[in-house]
């Protein structure tokens, strides 16, 4: 890690150069127009504003609306239109940029700090500490996995998913009542989970910009004032912030950096980890991208149809199959990957620590097949969105005149194209992290053949999400 | 400047969320005028709502929607062309009726073995006094001649074969004419009839297979062929699926609606609950077009048979009984006549 000693002028901003802590950064809050749009909290207090209100519809539409999916706001907005966006923008883009502006978390945050843009005096709260067992990825992965396990219904029952948000609302106030600082987003929310592990891959981070500023301040403001209870100094990766930037404000010497850095800048210097929580939060998604191809995308009738029957037989063997993929099949022939790596390489490691450091490597695989199957899963439906615009109720109404609007483009030809190209970027980059991972990236480094195992599970991954999309 | 702030924050939320909901309800509101109905399978609710009220002479409009599979609208006794009802589509329909009085709509296609529960009623009130309250009808014939349609109707006497009109036809210059009215036929079983031709001067010179084709061709006289092809075309749409195209009581869901009613009225035995089988000479042939007609009337007999009184007008029903008479029957072409 390259660290830079600069004079950094505090009262004007304006004026300063463009400086960073990090060689290849880029420090967007040093940009002289866009830095009151970062310093202000009312963009993003309109933006949660507008969330929350949209989440409040959404619910309303859901249990207010047709029954039928393809015509109800909440399935269209939350399935097509959100969980599209994230995938494909928001995360690969904005890390946990969408976590800011989340509304589930908003009105149990407003009252615990006692207010909507400042901390007010009536704060509403225990604020319990998280107990430490039950933090990690843990809670979130075992969430993921029960939605998972009912995401045929999820997915097309709009009353469903109303319910589903209406109660991860109520989870959000109710455990912002009880802990400290942002407990649900942390160690509850699927989605926070899903967007912390690819946060790591996206072009932006908060960082300090000079650490000698920061040890000489004694209160920590940054640290008290930010939601999810970060301290920047001590930021490694992105994987917990959700950029909103409340250090920045707090920070009395202008010490926050909003960077602009290379995509995956937190997996290019990759550090020893032994989060095997992280680990297994990856091997899930990893897994659940290509069981949700399987049940959406694939041509097995019987399949989807099993998905659908809750609580019937058919069921019953695919959330144990669902299960045990997820849970063991996966997991278990990755472990084997890494423990004949580490057997070639002669590596002193535990094999946690090499599953571990392994598993990071997998971030861009993941995410890359989750786009893939996005591709072919929600553009086709695009033009629902524009239906449900004008008549999001399904009641008949067409308030913008868009209510038949019916997408003539053909995806049939181009999704492919684009799902090989995503898969290929997602396998390459991965690869590529592999090989730093083992301590060897090309050209610079010789590979070893102790990488083989690590590459050709990358390799079966790939091949087996083409072939479930596209043969 | 910090409570300011605040304030105006909390009365930009409090203003947004108000006005969603506001919203919604003032589009709601918009929509009002014309109805949503609903359709989903009867055993998850049927039509929503299942009863409208509108006055006479005022333009109904729906806008018809399904919530699972494909159903149609109609509305009984009206010359209203069924609505297909389609999953997440929306389909209008303005009704404007001119006689107050109750009227049926139903789902029109076979949607479920439940299907024919699917019935919603929209009242018509009167309006003014130039409208004219809807004709009462006389009670239907079997009422009026006090025919006990549950009872059992066994045929005293069948054919060998099956009885052909033609062979009949030259024969119906002979008979007294009180055989040829419609009364006659109407309230007469066919094996009544054979057994009071018998008694006749003509009958007693006549076989006994003689005597089934001068009652066929007494039935099919009281059938023509416009008649027979409305019959063919409702008993089509509305009885095949359970009485069968051939009409020998297996249609394709002749078996769900047996079990519907074995399940939900547990003690009746499979034979009374499968839907009648009009190829059988030893029932049909002892019941008359007016015991029919109440049964297409009322429906029940311990089976799943719906009841099509609100549906039908009294001419499609006995377009339907003149065309059951085909499963009994061999009528000859119009043309050979």
């Amino acid at each position: 890690m390259k660290i830079q000693s600069r004079t950094i002028a505090v009262t004007q901003p304006r004026r300063v150069e463009i400086t960073s802590v990090f060689s290849g950064r880029f420090d967007l809050a040093q940009i002289h127009w866009l830095r009151p749009v970062i310093a202000s909290r009312w963009p993003l207090f309109l933006a949660r504003s507008i969330t929350l209100a949209g989440l409040v519809f959404t619910i309303l539409a859901g249990l207010i609306g047709t029954p039928v999916g393809g015509q109800n706001f909440a399935i269209i907005f939350v399935w097509i239109a959100w969980w599209t966006a994230l995938k494909l923008l928001f995360i690969p883009l904005g890390g946990k940029s969408w976590c800011s502006i989340c509304p589930l978390p908003m009105p149990g945050e407003w009252l615990r700090q006692g207010g909507l843009v400042s901390k007010g005096p009536g704060r509403i709260g225990l604020g319990f500490r998280w107990p430490k067992r039950l933090r990690g990825y843990w809670l979130q992965t075992g969430l993921f996995l029960t939605i998972g396990l009912f995401s045929a219904v999820t997915l097309t029952d709009a009353r469903l998913t109303a319910l589903i948000l209406a109660g991860l609302l109520a989870l959000g106030i109710g455990l912002s009542f009880l802990f400290e600082k942002r407990a649900f987003c942390k160690y509850v929310c699927p989605i926070g989970g899903f967007s912390s592990l690819y946060a790591q891959l996206a072009p932006f981070e908060v960082r300090v910009r000079n650490l000698d500023l920061c040890t000489s301040h004694a209160e920590k403001t940054c640290y008290q004032e930010c939601p999810w209870g970060l301290y920047p100094v001590a930021l490694r990766d992105s994987s917990q912030c959700g950029l909103c930037m409340e250090c920045l404000r707090v920070c009395p010497r202008d010490n926050i950096a909003l960077n602009l850095r290379r995509f995956g800048g937190d997996l290019h210097d990759l550090q020893p980890t032994n989060r095997i929580d992280e680990a297994a939060l990856g091997l899930v998604m990893l897994g659940s991208a290509l069981s949700f191809t399987a049940v959406f995308s694939g041509p097995w009738g019987s399949l989807k149809m099993a998905a659908f029957r809750i609580g019937s037989a058919e069921w019953l063997a695919y959330a144990g199959a669902f299960l045990a993929f997820n849970l063991f099949l996966l997991p278990a022939v990755f472990t084997l990957s890494a423990w004949l790596s580490r057997q070639g390489q002669a590596d002193q490691r535990s094999l946690r620590h090499v599953v571990a450091g392994h598993a990071r490597a997998l971030l861009p695989l993941g995410l890359f097949s989750w786009m893939a199957f996005t591709v072919s899963f929600a553009l086709p439906k695009f033009s629902y969105i524009l239906e449900v615009i004008s008549d999001p109720m399904g009641w008949g109404w067409n308030l913008f005149g868009t209510a038949d609007y019916h997408l003539s483009a053909d995806f049939a030809t181009a999704s492919p194209v684009i799902q090989v190209a995503l898969l290929l970027i997602g396998l390459t980059w991965s690869v590529n992290l592999h090989f730093r991972s083992m301590g060897a990236a090309p050209p610079r480094g010789r590979i070893h053949p102790s990488s083989a195992p690590g590459v050709l599970f990358g390799l079966g991954y790939t091949l087996l999400q083409t072939w479930l999309l596209i043969g | 400047m910090n409570r300011n702030r605040e304030r105006i924050a909390r009365i930009f939320l409090a203003l947004l969320l108000a006005g969603l909901v506001v919203g919604v309800f003032l589009l709601w509101r918009r929509g009002e005028p014309a109805i949503l109905v609903r359709a989903r399978l009867p055993e998850n609710g049927g039509w929503s709502p299942a009863a409208l009220t509108v006055p006479a002479g005022i333009p109904l409009h729906l806008r018809l929607t399904s919530d699972d599979v494909v159903h149609g609208f109609a509305v009984g006794q009206t010359d209203l062309t069924p609505v297909v009802v389609i999953p997440g589509e929306i389909s209008e329909v303005t009704l404007t009726f001119k006689t107050p009085g109750k009227y049926t709509y139903y789902c029109t296609r076979w949607c479920g073995p439940d299907h024919w529960r699917m019935r919603g009623t929209i009242e018509v009130l009167a309006n003014g006094a130039s409208m004219v309250e809807r004709s009462r009808y006389l009670p239907p014939l079997y009422q009026q001649l006090g025919l006990d349609i549950d009872a059992p109707h066994p045929a005293a006497i069948t054919p060998a074969g099956r009885p052909a009109a033609a062979a009949g036809h030259a024969l119906l210059r002979q008979l007294p004419d009180r055989f040829l009215a419609s009364g006659y036929y109407r309230s007469h079983s066919p094996a009544d009839a054979w057994k009071e031709l018998k008694n006749e001067p003509l009958g007693e010179k006549l076989t006994d297979p003689q005597l089934w084709s001068l009652v066929a061709a007494i039935w099919q006289g009281n059938a023509d062929s416009e008649t027979l092809a409305e019959g063919e075309t409702l008993y089509t749409r509305n009885c095949a699926a359970c009485h069968g195209e051939r009409g020998d009581g297996r249609g394709v869901l002749a078996g769900a609606v047996n079990r519907e009613i074995l399940t939900t009225e547990s003690g009746l035995a499979p034979a009374i609950a499968w839907p009648a089988d009009f190829t059988e000479a030893g029932n049909m042939l002892g019941a008359s077009p007016a015991l029919l007609q109440g049964k297409i009337l009322r429906g029940g007999m311990g089976t799943g048979m719906p009841y099509w009184g609100p549906i039908f007008t009294e001419e499609q029903t006995w377009a339907i009984v003149a065309y059951l008479w085909t499963f009994q029957f061999e009528y000859e072409r119009e043309g050979n006549q």
